[in-house]
């Protein structure tokens, strides 16, 4: 006879096979995101909350509660009303520009050529390196006596020397330079969200188009940007939250200036909560972020939920 | 409606031939059925067709003028995908107006058409969904009157039937052929399924490798293939081959292959049949096994029906007297094609 291995079960502790039970497993899984997001974003919000509703600064931090004061005192404040303005200009601007010129790479980047996959990886670099170096450069190439950027325009004829931009010391120039800097950083993202999307479109219902007689703008605009809208605005929800959050960007080009014409609520909210210790007011600033991402967020997620196909 | 003729038709991509020269014609009206393994080229033939890939070399024809040049959309064909390609964000009825709407044909007459393409294909009641909202047989005749909404030339169907369930596969098969006779529309079919092929095609083509094997009516096909390929190709089980005649081949089909006792009178040829293993599938029984004296490389097989069957002609691991009448044998060369004798 073979002896076969004994097959009866043999009796365990009751915690043997305790991370084979599905629900056990499942929380243990999800308790470091679950810490994490309540440590170090749940915990530090309501702190904003309640910043903004003391008289909290670093000179005389105290607890007290002043109600709604802070919020008042910010809006009652012209420069805040600017930056308020500005973040939107900042972040609707960047985000068109970085949109259309992803949807233009892609469309680029989709037709085989000698050298797209090089290009393909290259074209992900501004998106890859650090903010700070980035910054540095761009700074230069605004910069108003050594400006690459008029050096060039001089040369090729558009300007002369005396009439040269000053790029970050003109408000709208300013603006517009911080839009391109970020609209650059941003459209790698978007040239990679528009390649999955339009990958991700099946070739038949493009065939169909063809066959059907559609050209190249009809196909391109009735068909194909219609199907891939949801994961586009998947990538606009990403784009606008970081983009109107953000102020590396200005706190590193134009500090704000000229005379306020580039500062965003990011920055004010550092510039004023902690350069100036002004911490309650800091606070009440930032937290002018929190309607408007609310609102973006719980209007793309219906839309997205509304368009799936 | 016209009739669609291809002269010497390649396509090459880059070095390797999927279209290696096919000159077909079919005339106006006609059920043309592509009949190949998948990989055979017969997808890319119907592409070149539609307009949606470019031929290496040769004409193409619709309607006695050559299009080669012209884009799909001036040809006047219409095309129905494997997965239907419809649009998921449109409704229906946009679905079948986009043919139209590309066209800027006026709005009225839009409606028109869109009326009369859901009437004649019973999707009226679905004109306001959106193809997630269909069945796979809804969805098929969305597609099918999305392709016919403008009238076409002639109507290329890429294996419209593979999506189906296979009862429901049967009924899109009688539906598809209904329409198309009543319509009249000359109509180019592709599959790899040969019961679709019998069953549908007033003609078929069997195409192997980029090339025509042969042309010909389903009875045709069958009963007299034109070499091996064919032969074997189509039916199932495949026909029997066997060596023969030192370089040559003999075939027959398994439904021709018979225990000796039950060929009737008549010239046949007797073979001696080692059963190795019988299949009882109901309304037929397969039975496999060796024959003495030939050589082939699959096992022989015999398919017999079941209620005629003496279980002592055919028991398992014996050899039994079969026969072939003679007018069902066929020989083919070294090369595999057909000759009329041995």
């Amino acid at each position: 006879m073979v002896a076969i291995a004994d097959s009866v079960p043999k009796a365990h502790s009751r915690f043997h096979f305790i991370l084979d039970r599905r629900d056990v497993l499942g929380s243990l899984m999800v308790a470091p995101a679950i810490l994490y997001v309540l440590l170090l974003v749940g915990v530090p919000f309501l702190m904003a909350v309640y910043y903004s509703m003391s008289a909290y600064t670093i000179y005389n931090p105290s607890w007290s509660f002043v109600g709604l004061s802070n919020f008042v005192d910010v809006v009652e404040n012209p420069a805040f009303r600017q930056t308020l303005y500005n973040t939107f200009i900042f972040t609707f601007g960047s985000q068109i520009l970085g949109l259309v010129l992803g949807k233009f790479g892609a469309l680029l980047l989709l037709r085989p050529f000698p050298g797209r996959k090089f290009v393909r990886a290259i074209i992900i670099l501004p998106w890859a390196v650090p903010i700070a170096l980035a910054t540095v450069a761009w700074q230069w190439m605004f910069d108003s006596l050594y400006s690459v950027i008029n050096w060039t325009l001089i040369a090729l004829g558009f300007i002369t020397r005396a009439n040269a931009p000053n790029w970050l010391g003109n408000p709208d120039l300013a603006m517009l330079s911080i839009i391109v800097v970020n609209a650059w950083r941003f459209f790698p993202f978007a040239i990679v969200i528009f390649l999955a999307g339009i990958t991700a479109v099946p070739q038949d219902v493009i065939d169909a188009a063809t066959v059907d007689g559609a050209g190249f703008w009809r196909k391109n605009y009735q068909i194909i940007v219609p199907m891939i809208l949801p994961i586009v605005a998947i990538g606009l929800v990403f784009g606008i939250v970081f983009t109107f959050t953000d102020l590396s960007i200005v706190f590193l080009m134009t500090n704000g200036g000229p005379v306020g014409a580039t500062s965003v609520l990011g920055f004010a909210g550092f510039q004023t909560g902690i350069t100036s210790g002004d911490v309650s007011h800091g606070a009440a600033i930032s937290l002018f972020m929190l309607p408007v991402l609310l609102v973006v967020v719980i209007f793309m997620l219906r839309f997205i939920r509304r368009r799936e196909i | 409606m016209a009739a669609v003729v291809t002269q010497d038709i390649v396509k090459k991509f880059g070095e390797v031939p999927a279209v290696n020269g096919i000159s077909l014609t079919v005339p106006d009206g006609e059920f043309m059925v592509l009949l190949g393994p998948s990989g055979c080229g017969k997808t890319t033939y119907l592409r070149i067709i539609c307009g949606l890939e470019q031929q290496t070399s040769g004409d193409l024809l619709i309607g006695g003028n050559v299009v080669n040049d012209l884009p799909p959309r001036a040809r006047g064909v219409a095309m129905m995908f494997q997965s239907y390609g419809l649009y998921p964000h449109f409704t229906v009825r946009n679905n079948i107006a986009f043919p139209l709407k590309t066209q800027h044909v006026p709005h009225d007459k839009i409606e028109k058409q869109v009326q009369w393409a859901s009437q004649l294909l019973g999707i009226n009641h679905l004109l306001d969904r959106r193809p997630r909202q269909l069945s796979g047989g809804e969805r098929q005749r969305v597609a099918l009157a999305r392709a016919l909404v403008r009238e076409p030339t002639a109507l290329l169907l890429d294996e419209p039937l593979s999506n189906l369930d296979a009862k429901l596969r049967t009924m899109a098969r009688q539906e598809i052929k209904n329409f198309q006779q009543r319509v009249g529309l000359t109509t180019i079919y592709v599959t790899h399924d040969q019961v679709e092929a019998m069953g549908m095609g007033d003609r078929i083509a069997v195409i192997d490798h980029g090339n025509v094997r042969q042309v010909g009516t389903p009875t045709e096909i069958y009963n007299d293939p034109a070499d091996l390929f064919v032969a074997t190709f189509v039916g199932s089980p495949p026909m029997n081959i066997v060596s023969h005649n030192g370089g040559g081949y003999l075939g027959f089909r398994p439904e021709n292959f018979l225990p000796k006792s039950m060929v009737e009178d008549g010239a046949a040829t007797e073979f001696k049949f080692r059963v190795d293993r019988s299949e009882y599938l109901g309304a037929e029984r397969i039975v496999y096994g060796v024959m003495e004296g030939f050589e082939s490389k699959q096992l022989i097989t015999a398919k017999l029906p079941p209620a005629h069957v003496d279980e002592s002609a055919i028991r398992p691991g014996e050899w039994h007297p079969f026969a072939v009448k003679n007018s069902a044998l066929r020989y083919f060369d070294k090369d595999g094609n057909r000759t009329s004798r041995h």
